[in-house]
């Protein structure tokens, strides 16, 4: 029924708030991106505090809720706050978090002491200024929208103009400015912008939670891709996917606020993009590193095999036997030879086991890799000869046939070993 | 009229963060060589590279090149910034770097043409890194880094290229390619300045020399600069005076030079 109602589309609360949001943060992602890789994130987050007191002031000179009025007001007063942290970074024994601090507190001080001041006052124009503390997209007028839509959509579109220039910036601005680029009057540019998406993005979500608006959808996309394009394209992507839930939400429960909705579903997009991204996410790491382990357990097993063939001359081989070999673990020991057998590097004869052809080749391989490596490290970096092994359990599994054929190179074909034992032959 | 100076620097004395980096530094270059800018750490190298790029304003002096002011011959430069200057981490592939050697800031909404990237590649190409142009730049090596840095300034098809301590971290076999770029540079009728801080090395990689340690302490030939004298002029310590002096005008905040008359 609401779902209905949400894709038809039809109902102007709906309208208004699905189209404010979109356009807020479409602007407030593209923004970010660069905000982000400026490593401006902190200071998003102070201008977005900053802003308040600039928009109570606009409302005591003017007297009304206009939105170019409150825009202007939140301009000069972000721009102020950006002025003084610069101001303060000028004495070098001040850091840049405890200037960052000061503004942000300093100004949201003074605008939260103007709210009161207007509250008391008894102007009925008031009602809904406290709206940019937690924002409210429901609230907004078909005018604000418009006038949102309108500003928002230009500051989206010089971003996209500028997006080399910015991206030449954000990497190397000693360079660009070398090349001739006037780096002043760009990063101007681009900290008016920053302003300007904060002043509106705070109708969406209030100056508390703009910063989430800001930056999550930059620091969510990078887990996906290496790519500053790709990565603003996804940015963008995020933002629209979570404006879209937001204003459902909102319009399908009484008294639910798209603003904040918004930024949940941001950071569950935040926490499934660490999680689950490829390659860089948490969880294909540990997938990888199990791999590994798997891997190094393996082929350990299948050198245990070859090891006593070569020492006791037996083939048939029991699990006490080969457990004797290097105190194996039951269960990793059963695992291992269950994917020996599977991969029919281990064949089964009753109790015992035995290495198949090919599992004795596999076995000589890493044996191979393992004396190579300990003779390369001995007799070429000058290791000493009891430091040796211990480097080569580790280094053998890793070792690839291009690694492998400069080793040759550089020891000549060699067929004994650093311990004077023999380096077994392909 | 042309003349075969590269860069004249006169009377040049420059603070950087408030503390006074160049005395006072007057010497002229030849077109066509690489030329080395010398000094211990500390000395004012970079910073001199930094003033003669623009990026720091000088107290007084000024620099020539090409027999023009910098703003006329932006162009024919290219300026390799140290590498640990910027965040390798930054997401971008190595041709995305070398390409943002064919930006031009004359246009800033301009995005790069196929011509562009063929000379981005053939770029790479010079540097021994064409197989790497879709690598991650932050999964690349100091040396490798290095060489992106120095295809990127090729790129831009310059007749003079400024680098900031190239040889800083790298491997040797990057060390033999970016000697052989700038040979073929050199062949070429370019010329080459090179920000270093290592002696020994001095005379197989340069021709020219200019020696500082925060003044002039000699520049010329190669083998009337490398002087045992000269360089224990500039590589010990007998400047203790000058760095008190320094010490003392970032104390009370005054200027090294009173505004004056001879910046024109």
């Amino acid at each position: 029924m609401n779902f209905v109602d949400f894709i038809s589309f039809s109902d102007p609360t709906l309208q208004k708030a699905l189209l404010g949001s979109l356009f807020i943060s479409i602007c407030a992602a593209l923004v970010g991106v660069f905000t982000y890789y400026q490593k401006k994130s902190l200071v998003g987050d102070a201008v977005a505090h900053s802003v308040f007191p600039g928009i109570c002031m606009a409302f005591i000179i003017s007297g009304t809720k206009n939105p170019i009025f409150l825009l202007l007001g939140a301009f000069i007063a972000g721009w102020l706050s950006i002025i003084s942290f610069d101001f303060l970074l000028r004495d070098k024994r001040i850091k840049s978090d405890a200037a960052l601090a000061s503004v942000l507190s300093v100004f949201f001080g003074l605008g939260i002491l103007l709210l009161n001041h207007i509250q008391n006052g008894g102007n009925a124009n008031q009602i809904g200024l406290q709206h940019f503390l937690m924002g409210n997209v429901a609230a907004m007028s078909s005018q604000d929208v418009m006038t949102y839509g309108l500003i928002s959509s230009f500051v989206s579109l010089v971003i996209i103009l500028f997006f080399p220039v910015f991206k030449l910036i954000s990497f190397n601005k000693d360079f660009a400015h070398s090349k001739g680029y006037k780096v002043k009057s760009i990063q101007f540019l681009f900290s008016s912008l920053i302003v300007i998406c904060i002043a509106i993005g705070i109708n969406a979500v209030g100056v508390i939670l703009m910063a989430a608006l800001l930056i999550t959808p930059a620091s969510s996309a990078r887990w996906w891709s290496n790519k500053l394009e790709r990565i603003a394209i996804l940015a963008v992507l995020f933002s629209v996917i979570s404006a879209t839930i937001g204003a459902y939400i909102s319009f399908s429960y009484a008294r639910m606020p798209a603003g904040p909705w918004m930024v949940i579903i941001l950071s569950v997009i935040a926490l499934l993009s660490i999680l689950f991204s490829y390659p860089k996410g948490v969880i294909y790491g540990m997938l990888r590193r199990r791999k590994a382990q798997e891997k190094m357990l393996v082929e350990n097993v299948l050198k245990s095999f070859y090891h006593i063939e070569e020492r006791e001359g037996e083939e048939l081989i029991s699990a006490v036997q080969l457990a004797n070999t290097r105190s194996y673990d039951g269960a990793k020991l059963s695992l291992a030879l269950r994917k020996l057998k599977k991969r029919s590097l281990v064949l089964v004869s009753g109790q015992n086991y035995q290495l198949s052809k090919e599992g004795r080749a596999e076995a000589k391989r890493i044996i191979r890799l393992h004396r190579l490596w300990e003779l390369y490290l001995g007799s070429k970096l000058n290791f000493k000869k009891d430091h040796v092994h211990n480097d080569a359990e580790a280094i053998e599994h890793i070792i690839t046939p291009e690694i492998e054929k400069q080793l040759i190179e550089e020891l000549g074909e060699p067929e004994i070993g650093l311990h004077n034992d023999k380096i077994p032959l392909r | 009229m042309q003349s075969d100076k590269l860069i004249s620097v006169h009377n040049l004395s420059v603070a950087y963060e408030r503390k006074t980096a160049l005395w006072s530094v007057d010497f002229d270059i030849p077109q066509g060589v690489i030329c080395g800018v010398i000094g211990p750490n500390g000395s004012g190298k970079s910073t001199l590279l930094k003033t003669i790029m623009g990026l720091v304003p000088p107290v007084g002096g000024n620099v020539k090149i090409f027999d023009s002011n910098l703003k006329h011959v932006r162009s024919r430069i290219s300026y390799v910034p140290q590498r640990e200057s910027v965040d390798w981490e930054f997401p971008s592939s190595v041709l995305d770097v070398v390409l943002m050697g064919r930006y031009n800031p004359k246009n800033l909404f301009k995005r790069t043409t196929k011509l562009d990237k063929e000379i981005a590649l053939n770029s790479l190409e010079k540097v021994g890194m064409l197989s790497y142009k879709d690598r991650q730049i932050g999964q690349l090596s100091g040396g490798q880094q290095q060489r992106v840095f120095l295809a990127r300034a090729l790129a831009q098809q310059a007749d003079l290229y400024i680098l900031d301590e190239p040889f800083v971290g790298i491997d040797a076999s990057t060390e033999e390619a970016i000697l052989a770029v700038l040979t073929e540079l050199k062949e070429q009728g370019k010329s080459v300045i090179i920000v270093h801080h290592d002696i020994h090395t001095c005379s197989r990689y340069f021709d020219y020399i200019v020696l500082l340690n925060t003044r002039l302490v000699a520049h010329g030939w190669k083998d009337e600069v490398l002087t045992p004298e000269n360089l224990k002029e500039a590589y010990g310590s007998q400047l203790t005076i000058l760095s008190e002096v320094a010490n003392e005008l970032s104390k009370s905040a005054s200027p090294i030079r009173e505004k004056s008359y001879d910046d024109k």
